[in-house]
């Protein structure tokens, strides 16, 4: 019974993201003149995970009690290198695929390297080195275009079984590969070790430096990870510094309703999935209820801030006000 | 494991120095332990025991001179470095992970694993076990260390020491924040521990527990090793002379025959806060010293915060110099009206900004008074601060320096200076003491008693019995959130303190004593 | 404050020595570099992040960062072209200080949320970014607003009224000042250092840090919105996401500046340096015609590599 709530408690961030995604998605479907149909949930499903992919990214450098504004540079740059290279022959596709992977862990290593090893602090290195792989996206491609397998296309956008969203498996699918492995090894630990607190993790013995590395570096290639999808669902690459920045601001909106510190130490990425989720329902509800299209970005940027405050309703209970100060 | 033969030195230390800018820490020291023995450290605050610990366990690296493991020479770049060649510290700066759970924290480095992966239930088992070698059986492993109570931290910290099989232990201040249950359990373990030939050093400002566990004694002061002695070999007074280098006196100063016709400073009626504080009365006169005794966690902290404003929804009511107060804020708390001042629990996190100079820490609280208009009197501020360095002695190369530079008993004479600027009239203080060093200890004391002669009013809560009796006119005993006793006079005696903290009547105690 | 001063002095002096290592570089790609009217020209260019850096210095000192500088920009220079469509002659003397005035409402509601809500700024200005969008949206009706700025907002943003030296750079002189002023020489300033370093011993001094931290918050709405009047007036009207192009640059100069981005120190005359320091970098380079791909990648290896060179950051630990 004790250990019952413990677990609660301490999972207490992403079940509350995931409460929130099923009701306000109950919401849209119940609203949705088509219902819950394949092509409905398939559509939600692509936009979803993208976004998701992308947060959780951004999860991996905040968990160490950092944080990565270039993300969404590497996922455009991604986006552009798939768009030139993910073509062609099988053999042509795959290596394509594996180029733009390592290019995102590249960035992301390159970022973790700078941050371990330069000891400059995660906000403005990341700021700097986005402005660098938005110079990279926009030397492969200056003008949006290029194209890509069509056939690997058509099988990730489409469904398994005719029933679920390809992407959501792949979403799966990398939960089950990068993170859950991660979570439950030490280096895993270490980002949250060094995330709580950082001399108490060095007194510890804690491997500090390797698991920031591994974070940074995890997080470039789950921001490549989401470049290549990009890349399936528009069929072309776009090196949009617009687009770059409302995914970086995105993913760490959808990390904070997951539920995840973004002093560190405390979350995880299965939060920040239902609060990528919960942000892209959130634009889809406003579509179904049929708001003038000039209402949009004020409501939904309103409801944002109004998640928010209702999730810091916690601060009026507190009755120690030291507390306040964490 | 082999019988330890005391006659070969476990450990062995030549030559370290160790420099901080223009500041010498440690200065050509050398330092033995054997095995099978419990080395005690002693010194004031700035005498380079820390430092010589931090060596010890690899937080920092001397500018010169070799250490010795068993005879190898050895170097550690980092507190892992020595963790692997079993040298485990305790230090008093906790080393726990606030966020990951008991269990992850015992075993952090080199945790069980399966297919490469923590093997979380072994994990478990492994943290029931050590919470339970050291009586800890209390604490949930899967419980989030952010949740325990400090004294419960405190003891998974040993728990978590014992864990990494050490050859030498060393204890930097490990029972501060224990209760006396604990601290017992403790002298146990580490008798237990020597008895099985561990080296273990330990460092504690109380001098009754060095009498209790200590072998060896080793005294240093101004980064130099003074002398190592056999337990036993000097008297208290003598170690202590040793310690600050000149006479050492009287340790409390006297305390002045009771006002016939009390000035009430401060009166509680009936506080409470949740299930915290229940129905707190009490009154403090001018020129009093009010001690708040009590096991760990009784309500005496949050006692002082509540009054200090801090808590919300505190219930009764307080009047200060006659005048009802709300306690709201400590802006408000502050206030001339009010008066107030709380020199709070961990200085480094609530009474200072490390980074910051001397002087702007000094004046932080009073800089309002400073200012005309808008702009502050720069000159009148820094003459008042230069007044307060003066006044209480504050060791600083100048009030331009960072606080975080200045030894931890000038770092809390700067948050003392910082409450006298205010000119408050009436101090609440949340142990003040703790951590510090015995020359500055007796420099509070004299304070204490100097404002309270003053005419001002001082509550001070202590972990410490001796400055209860010591310091104080009347002690109130707290007990699960309520006054159960208040002891004066020639009632303020140890074992009157003891028995009232365990909230046992004195008749019963007295016939539990043969 | 001396203690501080000498601890950032180098930053400071690294960022002005290679300010004029760039001059120096410049001018041996063409004499211009070196010439009054290209030298005011930067200034000119510079006075308008300037202003925007001092607002994101003010919110970065306490320890936070204000995202939603972008929009506020909009806002100040739509609000100001829109005061005088409302309310013609009227509207034409208050357009500015109307304009500021929706600034600090901006400001205070992000310290509301900062301050007392306990959200953290990145991510509640992040939120009133989008809340400043939705509301300029609905205001153009999403489409390029057709209010023209007014003659004095004209006067201030292009023209040079005393010595050839652009008005714009006496607008940030003042605005530079007045925050000199007040982290130097008030309580404001000395509250605004100790919460950056810990605001629970702050708050235990008996400060009220939650109204420090809104006067923190208005003060850097107000001076997004100034710096977007002007920027509608130097292109003669107010355009949907004419602020975008100004948040991370400021945050860089701040940064460049010495300023830790942490909070807690830092000073002005370092970000008037990291200021200049960018300003300069994008006009060089613009000169030397390079593509803005190549453009994008120097500025951010210049960031990254003069923050090594100052061999600082991560100090804080604990």
């Amino acid at each position: 019974m004790r250990e019952l709530r413990m677990r609660l408690a301490q999972n207490y961030g992403p079940l509350v993201a995931f409460g929130l995604f099923v009701l306000i998605f109950a919401v849209y479907i119940g609203n949705h003149p088509a219902g819950l149909t394949v092509a409905v949930a398939t559509t939600a499903a692509n936009k979803g995970v993208l976004l998701a992919l992308v947060g959780m990214a951004q999860t991996l450098p905040v968990l160490t009690g950092g944080l990565d504004l270039s993300v969404g540079m590497i996922f455009v740059m991604c986006n552009c290198i798939a768009s030139a290279m993910v073509n062609g022959s099988p053999l042509q596709t795959a290596t394509g695929v594996a180029a733009v992977l390592l290019a995102g862990l590249a960035c992301g290593l390159l970022n973790g390297a700078i941050i371990v090893y330069g000891r400059l602090q995660p906000i403005i290195t990341t700021l700097a080195t986005g402005a660098i792989y938005y110079g990279i996206a926009l030397a492969i491609r200056p003008v949006p275009g290029g194209e890509v397998n069509e056939a690997l296309s058509d099988a990730l956008t489409n469904q398994v079984f005719d029933t679920v969203p390809t992407t959501l498996v792949l979403l799966a699918a990398v939960v089950i590969v990068i993170w859950l492995p991660f979570r439950a090894s030490a280096l895993g630990r270490g980002c949250y070790a060094a995330g709580s607190s950082e001399p108490a993790a060095y007194m510890s013995g804690v491997d500090i430096n390797r698991s920031k590395l591994a974070a940074y570096a995890l997080c470039g290639l789950l921001a490549a990870v989401a470049g290549l999808l990009l890349t399936f669902v528009t069929d072309s690459g776009e090196a949009s510094a617009p687009g770059g920045s409302v995914y970086t601001l995105n993913s760490i909106a959808a990390v904070v309703i997951g539920g995840t510190s973004l002093l560190g130490g405390v979350g995880g990425v299965i939060g920040a999935i239902f609060g990528a989720f919960v942000l892209r329902t959130i634009g889809d509800l406003l579509f179904v209820f049929d708001l003038p299209p000039l209402w949009q970005p004020l409501i939904q940027g309103a409801i944002l801030l109004a998640a928010l405050s209702l999730g810091a309703a916690r601060v009026l209970r507190i009755r120690n006000r030291l507390e306040l100060f964490g | 494991m082999p019988a330890p033969d005391p006659a070969q030195p476990f450990w062995q230390m030549e030559g370290i120095s160790k420099r901080y800018g223009g500041v010498t820490a440690l200065d050509n020291v050398d330092f033995t332990c054997r095995r099978g023995r419990i080395h005690a450290v002693l010194g004031e605050n700035g005498a380079g025991k820390s430092t010589l610990i931090k060596i010890m366990a690899g937080v920092v690296q001397p500018d010169s001179g070799t250490m010795r493991l068993e005879g190898r020479s050895v170097t550690f770049a980092a507190p892992v470095d020595a963790m692997r060649q079993g040298v485990v510290s305790i230090f008093q700066e906790l080393s726990l992970i606030p966020d990951l759970s008991v269990a992850d924290n015992l075993s952090i480095v080199d945790p069980p694993r399966r297919f490469g992966f923590i093997d979380r239930a072994a994990q478990r088992r492994r943290a029931e076990d050590l919470l339970a070698r050291v009586g800890c059986d209390d604490v949930h492993p899967l419980e989030l260390v952010r949740n325990l109570p400090l004294s419960r931290r405190q003891m998974v910290e040993i728990a978590g020491a014992l864990g990494r099989s050490p050859k030498m232990l060393i204890l930097d201040e490990a029972t501060s924040a224990l209760t006396v249950a604990d601290v017992e359990k403790i002298y146990e373990i580490l008798r237990r521990l020597r008895g099985e030939g561990l080296a273990i050093v330990y460092i504690s400002h109380r001098m009754h527990e060095i009498a209790a566990l200590a072998d060896d004694c080793s005294v240093f002061r101004n980064g130099q090793h003074i002398e190592t002695f056999a337990k036993g070999a000097k008297t208290d007074n003598e170690i202590v002379e040793l310690m600050i280098g000149r006479e050492y006196r009287h340790v409390f100063p006297p305390k002045p025959a009771r006002n016939a016709s009390p000035e009430p400073m401060l009166e509680v009626e009936k506080l409470s806060w949740g299930d915290r504080l229940t129905d707190i009365s009490l009154k403090v006169d001018r020129g009093e010293v009010v001690g708040i005794g009590g096991l760990d966690g009784q309500g005496q902290r949050e006692l002082l915060l509540a009054l200090f404003g801090v808590l919300s929804g505190v219930s009764g009511t307080v009047k200060v110099a006659g005048q009802a107060a709300r306690l709201t804020s400590p802006r408000h708390a502050k206030s001339p009206g009010v008066g107030m001042a709380l020199i709070p629990e961990d200085r480094k996190t609530e009474g200072l900004m490390l980074p910051m100079s001397v002087r702007d820490n000094i004046s932080l609280a009073a800089v309002e008074k400073f200012t005309h208009g808008l702009l502050i009197d720069r000159s009148a501020e820094r003459r008042a601060v230069e007044d307060m360095v003066q006044r209480l002695a504050i060791r600083a190369g100048s009030a331009d320096a960072a606080v975080g530079t200045l030894s931890g008993g000038n770092q809390q004479k700067v948050v003392i200076a910082k409450w006298l600027m205010t000119e408050a009239r009436l101090i609440l203080l949340n142990d003040p003491t703790r951590g510090i060093d015995v020359g500055t200890k007796q420099e509070i004391y004299q304070l204490l008693r100097r404002l309270a002669d003053a005419g001002n009013a001082i509550l001070l809560y202590t972990t410490d019995y001796d400055e209860l009796i010591g310091c104080c006119d009347r002690v109130v005993m707290l007990y699960d959130g309520r006054i159960v006793r208040e002891l004066s006079g020639n009632a303020l005696t140890e074992r009157n303190i003891v028995t009232s903290a365990l909230n046992l009547p004195f008749d019963a105690a007295a016939e539990a004593r043969p | 404050m001396p203690a501080l001063f000498k601890s950032i002095d180098r930053p400071v002096l690294i960022a002005f020595g290679f300010l004029i290592v760039m001059l120096a570089a410049g001018s041996f790609y063409s004499s211009n570099f070196l010439s009054a009217t290209y030298l005011m020209q930067q200034l000119e260019v510079a006075s308008f992040l300037g202003i925007v850096a001092t607002g994101a210095m003010i919110v970065i000192l306490p320890g936070h960062i204000d995202l939603s500088a972008p929009w506020v920009i909009t806002i100040g220079g739509m609000m100001a072209t829109a005061a005088a469509g409302w309310w013609g002659e009227t509207g034409a003397i208050v357009a500015l200080p109307f304009a500021v005035l929706c600034g600090i409402a901006v400001g205070v509601i992000n310290g509301l949320g900062v301050a007392y809500l306990r959200i953290p700024s990145m991510i509640f200005t992040l939120g009133m970014n989008a809340v400043a969008q939705g509301l300029m949206v609905l205001h153009t009706g999403g489409f390029a607003p057709t209010d023209e700025a007014t003659p004095f907002m004209r006067w201030l943003a292009v023209k040079r009224t005393l010595l050839d030296i652009p008005n714009t750079a006496f607008v940030w002189l003042l605005v530079g000042v007045l925050l000199v002023i007040a982290l130097r020489r008030t309580p404001f300033g000395r509250y605004v250092y100790a919460i950056g370093n810990r605001e629970r011993a702050t708050y235990l001094s008996g400060v009220d840090t939650r109204r420090v931290l809104i006067i923190c918050f208005a003060a850097s709405g107000a001076c997004s919105a100034l710096a977007g009047v002007m920027l509608a007036g130097y292109s003669a009207k107010a355009y949907q996401a004419m602020g975008d192009a100004y948040l991370l640059p400021a945050i860089a100069a701040v940064v460049l500046g010495g300023t830790n981005i942490l909070g807690g120190s830092g000073t002005y005359l370092g970000t008037v340096a990291g200021v200049l320091l960018i300003t300069l970098l994008q006009s060089i380079l613009s000169v030397m015609q390079m593509p803005e791909a190549g453009r994008q990648v120097i500025y951010g290896v210049v960031i990254i590599g003069m923050l090594m060179v100052y061999g600082r950051g991560a100090k804080r630990v604990g």
